[in-house]
Order: C-alpha cells, then structure tokens, then sequence
C-alpha cells in the first residue's frame, strides 16, 4: 500500500515539475527531475557538484526566425551548455550509480512517464533520466514543427516530428542502458537535451542549488558518475551501510 | 532439426564468407575494410559513405529507428542512391552476389545479431487517385506548409529554407535539406510512394524526420500525407531531364530579352546539362553545390542573349551559411598527394557565386576545340563570367588558375535575379564586336562550342572548386532568306497562270481547226 502510493505520489512530483503551466520557458535551469521514490528505505547519498574557475557566458540564442519561441522570453535567451549557480555550482549535471548494485538485482521500470517539453524552442528538461523500459512522453507547448532526434548508439536511434503544439504526447522507450544520448531539434539547432537510461532508478540531476540525492541505496560500496555535457565526467567511490546519508561533493573545473 | 540448423549455419556461413569476397573487392574502397564509413575513397565525398557499424540506415521501410529489412538493404545495394556517389549494383554483380553481400554488411552491426529485433515493414497503402488534379495539390500544399517542411525545404522545395543552412549530419557533416524540384536526385527514388514511404519512416542519420506519429496523434490523415507526397512530386519535372547536346537559338524579330523575367523567354525551348565536380586541377571539388544548369538562347538580327537557370539554395555571400562552409571544407580531406606538398586546408570565406559561359576564342573550323577546363596558356578560351557581386565581365582564361577579362570588361551585358533558391541570369552581347582579336565573333548557321561553370559561394566554393560541365553546343538559326517567302507565292502564281491558259485554251471556240 505504502509502496503504491510513494509511487503515485513520486508520479505526480514528475508531472508537476514538467507541466505546463510552470514557466519553464525562461528558467534559467530545469529542476531535478524526480526518479521513482519506491526505493526510499535504504542508504542515501548526496552531495554538491561545484564548480571552480572563470563562468563562461553561454552564447545567445537568436530566435528571430520563431517569433512564438522568442516572444516567450522577456530577454534573449542564452544556451545552457554551463549553467553555474549563485552558489558557485553546477546545474545540469547527472549523478549516478555507475556500479556497485548487488548483482543480479532487477528494477522494474516505473510505468510513469517522464516528460519531454519543447517550450520556447527549448527542452525541459535539459539534462534528465529514465530507466530502461520506462515511457518517454515527448510534447510540444510550440506552435512551430519540431523533429526530435535521439542520436543513440546502444540504443536503437529515432527521429519524429511534432509539427504544432501536442494534444497527444509522442511515446518512447530505450532498451539498453545509454549514458547518455544526446537529443536535437535540427529544425533548430541550438536545442539540445541530454538523456540518461540507466537500469535502475539510482540518479539524480543537479538543480539551482547544484545538490544531487540518491536515496533508498541497499548496503554496498558504490562508484558514482558526475556527468556534464561540456567538462565531461567525475567519480567518486561512496560506500553505504544502513540507512545513513553519505555526502560526496565533486568539483568540476573551468576549461 | 540439429542438421537443419546445421544445415542453416552452413549457409549462412557460407553467405557471409561470400559476401566478404564481394564487399572487399567492390565496397570497400569507399565503406572501409570494417564497414565504418571511413573507406579511401571516403575521404573525397559528401555525403559521406554509409558507416554500417552504427546500423543506421536512411532508405527503409521500417518504421524510424527500426533496423531495415533485407529487401531495404537489397533496393540499396541495386539500385544505389540518386543523388549521391552510391552507384546501383543490379547490372554489375549478380543476384547471388548481391545477397551475400547483404547478409556480410550485416555483420558489422551488432543490431543484427539481436534476434529479438524483427524489422517490420510500414503498412503504407496507396496513393489516392486524383494526385495531379489542382484540389489534391491544394491539400498538399496546405500540409506542406502545416507541418513545416518549409523550414529545411523552403518555400519553393529548392532546399533553401531558414534553417538549411544548419543542418548536420548524425555524424555532424554538413547535409542539404532536398532540392524537392529536382526528384531524379532523391536519395530513395523520385516516384510518388517513394515520397511518402520517406514521409512515413524519416531518413535516419539525417535531420529528415519521421511523419508517422501524426497520423495517430490524428494531426493528418493518411490521404492528406499521400497529397503531401503528390505535391512534392508536383514539384519536379513529369520527366528527369535529357541531355541535348545542341542549344537551339532561335531568331526573334522583337527586341533582344535582357531580363531573365522577359516574356519571350517562356516561348523559347530549355536545355538542361549536368555540372560536377572540378576533379582534374588542384585544388579539386568533390562537393560541387550546383548539379545542373538550364540553358536558353535566343537572337536578333544582330545580338545573342542568353538565360542561365539553375538551383543555389543561397544567395551569397550569406553570412548564415559561414558555418556550414567551415563544415565543407572540414569535411573534405585537403587536396594532398604523395608527390606534392599538402596544400593548407581552405579557410572559410564569404565568397559570391559565380557563373561562367565559355566558348572558344574562334569558330573551329574541323573538330578540334580548346581544352574544356579553361583551355591552357597557348590556348586560352573566351569566357563570360558573371558573379554575384557585381555583372558579368568578358575575358580569356588560360587554364583554371587564370582569367584575364578584357579591357573595359568586354561587351558582355547581364542581368540577374535571386528568388526562392533559384539564380536566373540573362547574358546579351552583339553577335559581331570591335575586338575580333579577343572575342569571339558570333555567326549564325555554325555550331559553337560552349561549356558551363558554376561556384555556390556558400558552399565553400570558390577559384578551382567549382562546378563544371564539358563542351556542348550552342546553333544560331540562320536569318531566313527572302526568298523562302518569295518562292511559293511565284511557284503558286504560275501554277495558277498555267492553269489558266490550259482553261482558256480548252474552252475557245474551235473555228480555228475547220
């Protein structure tokens, strides 16, 4: 019963994060998008991803050519290739349990989808996760055609188009693993989102306060991946042993 | 059942086998020893090689993202791909040959060994009747425009839209969105099902997308995909054009047209001849932009014009394009050889386009013609180049590296217009000049050799990467003499007078004879 309605609940946290009505058009980071909240018993490790160095400016974006996307934003929008925040950390980034997971352990995939928008001629999410098997609703909130191309390799790639704003969402799986597959618009090459499936619901993606959380972790020495789509990728070997929250921060640097 | 599957593994053993025999000797110098795209020969081309490794094919039947079916690989394999350096293998090697081959590029990918995969062709139906009736192509047009193609395509189908400068291959290569008007040159063939089959499953690897989710999500029904289809096909000529060897210029009474906008000109026939790329000089041009030119040629008592029409999908210069040059030039391995120097690799540049016409300097007398690539210093060739940036200059060329345009810029005269991925220029001159030393003096009633040049600017080209076609002809009717007129009224007038005389001698009273 408990189980249930943790999932239920976890369900909602992700719509809410992705809906609509949120104004996601002009954030400057997504929130952290929500993995299954089933597996909340158990060990938990957090932390902070940081960032030292020059912030580099991140390029405008010129819309000129979608006036719906560009009218969406009170002033030009900028890429999100590096998003450092107030703090001194950085968004975007997905933590993972890279290995460690008692062997042979299955996670069924959780049958609530996680949502892609195309909102202002920009992905919400930018940086998101999903298990394997576990639906990828993808909608557009644009009166404008977008084609959404997943570029994987593991996975088999795809390429469809949602020429105006969705009624119905566009629904995907991935079947393997895939850290990560990078996803474009080439209608508008400036959009990109990046996209972590992973066999288990062991990640997390940093937010405005550049933390991440993996709860409900078994016993078990794990390695953990920070991923970034500019400075690339950092471990850190975090062991659990109950219950307890374990604190690793990993630091990326300016190049 | 243990020998059939013996049996099974021999074969397909024994197919694999075979089929490496084929793909290393034919395949291999452009695909690669290991299937990934990265052959010897793929070096010089654009689009590049299919990389088999990855198993990401654009011609299918499947659904996007699904693996091919064998009959996809097949049609591939036979009949190549249009547009592209994939030539069709059906008449070259023979059908066993060609399935070997299929089942051994299978090999590359692990896809294929994953048995729970089971390619599945689309249901695509038929096409609806009525697809080249005016209504038909007003649905078609209206989705064309609702679910963007425009965006890559552009308004006209030229492949000239907003974002076709961007677009990047899976690879990141540069890529053109489809020139819709010229449907000979569709990678998965130019017929009516083909479109919509490309409509259906996207082009993986490419920015084209898949349109199939729409008919679910119930944004278009799949008679209106079929009318999208059929419009795009509209847009082509009925036939892939004929190559004629001779321009036929006719003599107009009426003023000489000098604007490519001029009525005469929808009255006067049209020529088409393929261009390609400036292989033989350094540095050479394997991605030539402009595939083909549209000739007409009209003349007056005593002037020659000229309409050059062909397809650029940018009026350069054009600072939006700048990025994709770079990614041209990148593209394409530099010009080296062995016993050479490597020349630096080209930088980008914001170049114009550029045509040039060439004829010789004289009339040949027998065969013997200049060289068709800009003649060579001893004999150099009389050129009409037009650019982008500024009206058409007259000048010899003495081989590709050297154009010298004639004092006062010759009396070449042009007159140009940039619409929706489509150049149209007129070049006039009088048939006779001042300057017969330099210029060519026209005459009518001889065949004059000519041959076609083009740059695409934004296309990375410029100086000896270019465009070119060989010798072909351009015929001035002969002025009709007096006559040709004069002739049939005096034979008539005499027929009658004769005619005549036999009545009146027939009719008068016969007293004569008593």
């Amino acid at each position: 019963m408990n189980r249930r309605l943790f999932s239920v609940i976890g369900g909602a946290l992700v719509l809410t994060v992705c809906s609509p009505k949120d104004d996601g058009a002009a954030r400057a980071a997504p929130a952290t998008p929500t993995p299954s909240e089933e597996t909340q018993a158990g060990g938990t490790i957090t932390g902070k991803i940081k960032f030292t160095g020059a912030r580099p400016t991140n390029p405008r974006i010129d819309m000129s050519e979608e006036v719906a996307c560009k009218n969406k934003y009170p002033a030009p929008p900028t890429a999100e290739t590096v998003v450092v925040n107030a703090n001194g950390t950085l968004a975007n980034v997905f933590v993972y349990v890279k290995a460690g997971l008692p062997a042979g352990a299955t996670y069924p995939a959780p049958a609530t989808p996680v949502l892609l928008d195309q909102n202002g001629c920009r992905y919400h999410p930018h940086v998101f996760g999903i298990q394997v098997g576990q639906p990828l609703n993808i909608k557009n909130s644009d009166p404008v055609l977008h084609n959404i191309k997943a570029k994987a390799v593991k996975n088999r790639p795809f390429n469809v188009s949602q020429p105006n704003v969705t009624t119905t969402p566009t629904v995907r799986t991935f079947a393997q693993p895939e850290v990560m597959v990078s996803l474009e618009c080439n209608v508008h090459g400036w959009m990109n989102a990046f996209l972590g499936v992973l066999p288990h619901p062991f990640y997390s993606v940093t937010g405005t306060d550049g933390s991440f959380s993996i709860k409900g972790l078994p016993p078990g020495t794990y390695t953990i991946e920070a991923w970034h789509e500019k400075y690339g990728t950092q471990t850190a070997t975090v062991t659990v042993t109950g219950t307890e929250t374990k604190t690793s921060d990993l630091t990326f640097a300016a190049r | 059942m243990i020998s059939a599957l013996l049996t099974l593994t021999v074969l397909l053993t024994q197919d694999t086998t075979a089929g490496k025999v084929v793909y290393t000797k034919w395949c291999a110098g452009c695909h690669g020893d290991n299937g990934a795209g990265d052959g010897e020969a793929a070096r010089y081309m654009l689009p590049h090689p299919r990389d088999f490794t990855g198993a990401i094919y654009q011609i299918r039947s499947t659904a996007s993202g699904e693996l091919p079916t064998d009959a996809d690989l097949l049609r591939a394999v036979d009949q190549g791909l249009p547009g592209t350096a994939m030539p069709g293998w059906k008449t070259r090697l023979s059908d066993r040959e060609r399935r070997d081959v299929v089942a051994y590029l299978k090999t590359f990918s692990t896809f294929f060994a994953d048995t729970t995969i089971k390619p599945q062709p689309l249901q695509f139906g038929r096409a609806p009747g009525g697809g080249s009736g005016a209504e038909a192509l007003r649905v078609g047009r209206q989705f064309y425009d609702s679910i963007g193609c425009r965006k890559c395509h552009g308004d006209q189908g030229r492949g000239d839209g907003p974002s076709a400068p961007t677009l990047k291959d899976d690879a990141g290569r540069p890529i053109f969105a489809a020139d819709l008007t010229e449907n000979w040159r569709f990678n998965g063939g130019e017929t009516v099902a083909d479109i919509y089959h490309r409509l259906r499953t996207g082009l993986d690897g490419t920015p084209m997308p898949s349109f199939s989710d729409l008919l679910e999500q119930k944004f278009l029904t799949e008679e209106q995909l079929w009318r999208l289809a059929q419009y795009v096909w509209s847009l082509s000529p009925a036939e892939p054009p004929v190559v004629r060897d001779v321009i036929r210029a006719p003599q107009v009474a009426g003023p000489l047209p000098r604007s490519p906008g001029d009525s005469a000109w929808s009255r006067i026939d049209s020529y088409w001849f393929p261009l390609v790329g400036q292989v033989i000089k350094k540095t050479r041009w394997f991605a030539p932009a402009v595939s083909g030119v549209w000739v007409q040629a009209v003349h007056t008592r005593d002037s020659l014009a000229l309409r050059v029409v062909w397809d650029d999908r940018s009026q350069s210069p054009d600072s939006a394009w700048l990025a994709h040059i770079g990614r041209v030039l990148g593209a394409l391995a530099s010009d080296d050889s062995a016993s050479a120097p490597p020349l630096p690799p080209a930088q980008p540049g914001l170049w114009p386009d550029q045509l040039a016409v060439q004829f010789p300097l004289k009339i040949p007398e027998g065969m013997e013609r200049p060289y068709f690539l800009m003649g060579n210093p001893s004999a150099p060739v009389y050129q009409w180049r037009w650019s982008s940036q500024g009206g058409a200059l007259a000048g010899l060329a003495r081989g590709v590296e050297r154009f010298d345009p004639l004092a006062g810029g010759g009396t070449v005269g042009a007159q140009a217009v940039y619409d929706h991925g489509e150049w149209q220029v007129v070049l006039a001159r009088a048939l006779a000049t001042a300057d017969t030393a330099h210029e060519l003096q026209v005459r009518t009633g001889r065949a004059i050799p000519v041959a076609f040049f083009a740059w695409d600017g934004s296309n990375g080209e410029q100086g000896t990467r270019m465009a070119v076609s060989t010798w072909y002809f351009l015929a001035l009717d002969e002025p009709t003499p007096a006559s040709v007129f004069i002739s049939p009224v005096i034979a008539m007038a005499l027929t009658l007078a004769l005619g005549m005389l036999v009545v009146w001698r027939a009719q008068r009273p016969k007293q004569a004879v008593l």
